[in-house]
């Protein structure tokens, strides 16, 4: 399979979805940081993939996402924004609102 | 030219803007480059109407030919003119380093 076709099954597959550098418990990057600890005051379970350790994705992503830099929050297969707008999204309670329904809606189809 | 003239050049060109402020964040990062993460704040009405990911996307794509080498983040709040005056002019800290780059081989 090639990397495009692994990173689209992941934002299919993965309602909500974190590429990131480091893990939620070990993130290695302050925005990487950031950002998960946004994500997980949420609430709800989500995935993530450390591109640290996926180097093929970390070089490919970037140019299907139209971003270049990580962290990326994709919600429902639509990229949401990297560290500043999903920290931005937190602080007006939109963040939850959105994670909260994304997170409702996979659960009602599994 | 230093890249901060340059990110300010490309900028400029591509956007009405009414207000900016560049700073260079480099320091508050490992890695031995001095010009590496910058925090960008940019008023101007050409975001009006545009979601938060397309005003990012339009700026990164105005500035592209300076990501990854030798920009390696680029922290942006990008806002309207009613949307500044709202805030007034509140900008968030960006966050410090955790060591990312001592593991990083890319």
């Amino acid at each position: 399979m090639s990397v495009v076709d692994t990173i689209k099954e992941q934002i299919e597959n993965n309602a909500i979805l974190l590429y990131m550098k480091g893990t939620p418990r070990f993130p290695q990057c302050g925005f990487s940081s950031r950002a998960v600890e946004a994500v997980m005051s949420c609430g709800e379970r989500f995935a993530f993939v450390n591109i640290l350790e996926n180097p093929d994705i970390r070089a490919e992503l970037p140019k299907y996402a139209n971003w270049p830099t990580f962290p990326q929050l994709w919600i429902n297969g639509e990229l949401v924004g990297g560290c500043d707008i999903i920290c931005e999204m937190a602080a007006t309670g939109e963040l939850k609102e959105m994670i909260a329904a994304a997170a409702q809606a996979s659960g009602d189809d599994a | 030219m230093s890249v901060a003239e340059q990110l300010e050049n490309l900028l400029q060109a591509g956007l009405n803007i009414q207000h900016i402020q560049l700073e260079n964040e480099s320091h508050m990062h490992s890695g031995p480059a001095t010009e590496s993460h910058f925090k960008l704040v940019l008023v101007s009405a050409d975001f009006e109407g545009r979601r938060l990911v397309q005003r990012h996307q339009q700026v990164y794509g105005l500035v592209a030919e300076l990501m990854q080498n030798p920009i390696h983040a680029l922290a942006l709040h990008l806002h309207t003119p009613e949307e500044w005056v709202a805030r007034n002019g509140e900008v968030p800290l960006s966050p410090t380093c955790k060591g990312g780059s001592k593991v990083d081989k890319g």
